[in-house]
């Protein structure tokens, strides 16, 4: 890992000093970009100024890693080089809220839970599980989301106009403040989840939800521990949630310990009279699948992101995503990798979505942690590969959203995903020099390590 | 370049069988138009390829000639985004039409791009499934035409768009290699051009597979019929719904206009001299509706409802739909011809712009009829004009963009669903800066850089892609000294 501070000339200081009004000296204990100082940390108060300061630093060449709360930097791979942090917290402000159009537009450095308390008092909600500290543009530049991603989708869903600054400094829109619109590209797609190394999110405008009246938490406990078949009884009540009438907002899976048992959970939203009587239902299907169910207002067991320690090393932390039939196998193969590299991992995630994540204890030695992500990896191969119909689909993929350097030397690249070629065109398009958070997505002087368009520790 | 493209016929015929190339003049023509046939320019060429790999060699072939191509579903967009090219191949996707996979514990189905839109969810219907877009017309569009144009359809206020239920493209690039776009999960790593794809009007790629999420079928529907005096009436009743926190599946408004041609048409017997009706559609859990659709009826009543008609089984509701589903077509009753237009406003000013689209008619002399989406501001305007009186075709054209230009001015967007097209491209520039416009074209240079695919759409003056600075054609030398991979 590069720790070396990079150095900037005065001419660069003294034109990014005229772009923008707050231009400092890096701090390498606060402004550090996973381990690594840059040499300047700039906070522009208005898209015009983010413009006029990214065109600074183009023209001195400079490298740039936008920061919004930070909550999600220090996951995953440090920049290859950064000269520029743009700390987007001084553009806060919720701009409009209109609440008869279920629509907010919002700057990138407004925190989410900033958002939720202009929005709730109107009795709105962006539908985004992100943390409160985080901030509109890390999670959307993160691809963040929890739960709810079940029935509300992730930041792309809801995002239905941006403002983007680009590596050039040229300022570019999509979509508008309307919720539905399919006039010219949806930059905002191709910004959900870039990291930062497409250009710097100022502005978001989304589509908001109601806060529902009344919520519930059905859970369903496959115990006791060690009951043979739970992990395939969880499995299965899982799809059966998925697929029943009774719309779930959220379909968890939690298989932790210790006792590690898995759990099946549940949320439902709507009215108080509707949610009681569904609640009731979905315990009956739980329990239908061989759980025992209840029902909580608490969904304290499915906020896995808070069990994951906010400073410090995060240790490993492997995203599987896969279809939902393939559930079952999927539990076996995490199982069995953790067994064969003697480390238990916690998982969870919403299942139901077709997601899981795998934690690993920071204690967890190196050589254990890759062996798990690499006999993972060859297991997975196996249950994806099955499926095969001769289209060259890949049915899910195994991404190591954080590890420690010396894990993921040992382990290596995640695979390609899909359309990795066309990718790094539109990276080249929009940064040819490659100078936006250089090295996260792309093979670059320094090792690479595999992205991630959700950052499930929250973003940004 | 009409040697070039008699010199792809051989390679056509070799790659698609030669009962599949249509080079006989007349058959062109049956090709040279789309839904908007305002619109109109034969093919040079047509192929109906029947698998993936032979639309990756068709699209192979036109590279390495230079000729550019367009592909075309069923023919059913309203923006001319099929609209051939006079001097290009047309790539028809009719015959790939299979339902390749249901897989009802996953909720997706891979379909081939031909399917139409409702063939996916009768396949679906048996595992108690839907697909849940549903552009008015999914009996006959087709499943890629919907992703290039991001479909919607009256259901999407609750249930989305396109884009928020594919999960996995199989595509053939620009430059003719199959690849795919997401894996049908709905979470992949990088970048998300299984979004940026969707909607993107054909000229990104071809799309040879689709991954979609089904949803389970709701357990009770509801349609609310409730008529009113005036527009306005019915837009204080769905102002009060969206407020009371009620997301109906559907929420459509006709005005007295639509309801007569309506009439004239389907006999829907919507009630007597009303001057305006609203539809409401609740779906879910039967305990969740029954609650809201008390709460709708009260807010309809309040309003100022002069009639309330309900309905919960599928043939009633069907009466209730019958007159909104017949709309466009029904204007031709009382219009020799007429234009579609399809604008968006923010919801809350649908009584502003509808206010400025009756002055607008007036001042002109030309009759609109207004059907609208009404709970997420999507207005379909219809601009009724003769076509044989000189002068009227293009006041009608003029009016209809004057209607543009009022929902810009309400913050909204020159098109919620039909798509920009060919007809709408030099409207562009009124809602985007040429900034904006560069910088989605660095998209199209990304995929389509020598500008072959659907060229002439959707932007109106091409971006030229030229080399980029710093761009690296080569594999990166880690990723050839095998240090390191893409991802």
């Amino acid at each position: 890992m590069d720790t070396e501070r990079s150095v900037v000339p005065a001419a660069a200081l003294a034109s990014l000093s005229a772009a923008c009004a707050e231009v400092r000296e890096a701090d390498p204990a606060a402004d550090a970009v996973a381990g690594v100082v840059p040499s300047l940390v700039a906070s522009p108060a208005s898209t015009d100024e983010a413009s006029a300061l990214l065109r600074a630093a183009a023209g001195h060449g400079l490298t740039v890693v936008p920061r919004g709360a930070g909550t999600g930097l220090g996951w995953g791979t440090p920049p290859s080089s950064c000269d520029l942090v743009v700390d987007m917290r001084r553009m806060n402000q919720v701009i409009e809220h209109a609440a008869g159009d279920l629509v907010a537009r919002v700057q990138a450095g407004t925190t989410i839970g900033a958002l939720a308390s202009a929005l709730g008092a109107a009795g709105q909600q962006l539908a985004l599980d992100a943390p409160a500290d985080a901030t509109v543009g890390g999670v959307v530049a993160t691809g963040t989301a929890g739960p709810r991603r079940f029935r509300y989708g992730a930041a792309r869903d809801l995002l239905i106009g941006i403002t983007v600054v680009r590596a050039d400094g040229v300022v570019a829109h999509s979509g508008g403040k309307v919720v539905k619109n399919v006039a010219g590209y949806d930059l905002g797609k191709l910004l959900s989840g870039s990291r930062g190394t497409l250009g710097l999110i100022t502005e978001a405008t989304f589509r908001l939800h109601p806060v529902p009246a009344a919520e519930a938490w059905v859970t369903g406990e496959f115990g006791p521990p060690d009951r043979a078949g739970a992990a395939s009884a969880a499995a299965s009540a899982v799809a059966s949630a998925a697929r029943s009438a009774l719309v779930p907002s959220a379909v968890e899976l939690a298989w932790t310990g210790p006792p590690v048992v898995p759990r099946v959970g549940v949320l439902l939203e709507g009215t108080p009279s509707g949610v009681a009587d569904r609640a009731d239902l979905m315990a009956e299907l739980l329990a239908a699948a061989g759980a025992t169910p209840a029902v909580a207002d608490s969904e304290t067991p499915f906020r896995w992101w808070e069990q994951i320690p906010e400073s410090g090393p995060v240790g490993t932390v492997v995203r599987v995503t896969f279809w939902v039939r393939q559930l079952a196998d999927v539990l076996g193969a995490l199982a069995t990798a953790g067994a064969s590299a003697g480390v238990g991992p916690a998982v969870s995630g919403p299942a139901g979505a077709g997601v899981l994540y795998a934690r690993l204890d920071p204690a967890t030695g190196d050589g254990a942690a890759a062996r798990f992500i690499r006999d993972l990896r060859d297991r997975m191969l196996g249950v994806f590969g099955g499926s095969g119909d001769g289209s060259g689909l890949v049915r899910g993929g195994v991404a190591v959203l954080a590890a420690p350097a010396a894990v993921l030397a040992t382990a290596g690249p995640d695979a390609p995903v899909p359309g990795a070629d066309l990718m790094r065109a539109v990276k080249d398009q929009f940064d040819p020099q490659h100078r936006m958070f250089p090295g996260l997505m792309f093979p670059g002087p320094v090792f690479p390590v595999p992205m991630s368009p959700e950052r499930p520790s929250g973003g940004g | 370049m009409t040697t070039a493209i008699e010199a792809l016929v051989p390679r056509m015929r070799e790659i698609c069988g030669a009962a599949n190339v249509i080079t006989d003049p007349l058959e062109l023509r049956t090709y040279e138009c789309d839904g908007l046939t305002s619109h109109r320019s034969v093919p040079a060429l047509v192929v109906l390829p029947g698998a993936a790999a032979e639309v990756a060699s068709v699209v192979a072939a036109c590279a390495a000639a230079g000729v550019p191509f367009v592909a075309r579903g069923s023919g059913t967009g309203l923006s001319g985004g099929a609209l051939p090219h006079k001097d290009g191949v047309l790539i028809v996707m009719t015959r790939m039409r299979s339902i390749i996979e249901i897989d009802p514990v996953s909720r997706r189905a891979i379909v081939e791009p031909g399917a139409t839109n409702l063939s996916v969810s009768k396949a679906a219907a048996p595992f108690g499934l839907f697909y849940a877009p549903d552009p008015s017309s999914q009996v006959i569009c087709s499943i890629g035409g919907n992703v290039a144009e991001n479909s919607g359809g009256a259901h999407c206020l609750k249930h989305g768009f396109t884009v928020n239920h594919v999960t996995g493209l199989q595509i053939v690039t620009p430059s003719g290699e199959l690849t795919w776009l997401g894996d049908g999960t709905g979470v992949t790593g990088g970048y998300d051009l299984l979004g940026a794809f969707t909607g993107s009007e054909g000229t990104l790629g071809i799309v040879t597979k689709v991954v979609v999420k089904l949803m389970p079928l709701p357990e009770v529907v509801h349609t609310l019929l409730a008529a009113y005096a005036t527009t306005s009436e019915g837009g204080r009743a769905v102002s009060d719904i969206i407020g009371a926190g009620i997301v109906p599946a559907a929420i459509e408004m006709m005005d007295a206009l639509s309801i007569e041609a309506a009439e004239a048409a389907v006999q829907c017997n919507y009630p007597a001299g009303a001057g305006a009706v609203l539809i409401v559609e609740l779906d879910g859990p039967a305990s969740e509706v029954e609650a809201e659709l008390a709460t709708v009826r009260a807010l309809c009543e309040k309003a100022g409802a002069t009639e309330i008609r309900a309905a919960d089984d599928p043939a009633q509701r069907a009466v209730i739909w019958a007159g909104r589903k017949s709309a466009f077509a029904a204007v031709g009753r009382i219009s020799p011809a007429f234009i579609v237009q399809d604008g968006v406003v923010p919801r809350t000013s649908l009584g502003a712009v509808l206010a400025r689209i009756a002055a607008l008619s007036a001042s002109a002399g030309i009759r609109v009829a207004n059907v609208f989406h009404a709970g997420d501001g999507n207005l379909h305007p219809l601009v009724l004009y003769d076509d044989s009186v000189p002068g009227e075709p293009e006041a009608a054209e003029e009016l209809s963009g004057a209607i543009l230009d009022a929902c810009l001015e309400q913050g909204g967007s020159i098109t919620g669903e039909h798509g920009v097209g060919v007809d709408k491209s030099r409207y562009m520039p009124k809602m985007f800066g040429p900034d904006d416009l560069d910088t989605m074209q660095l998209v199209r240079c990304a995929f389509d850089p020598a500008s072959l695919c659907n060229p002439g759409k959707v932007f109106p003056t091409p971006r030229l892609c030229g080399e980029v600075p710093g761009h690296r054609r080569a594999p990166h030398p880690a990723v050839t000294a095998g240090q390191a991979e893409i991802f």
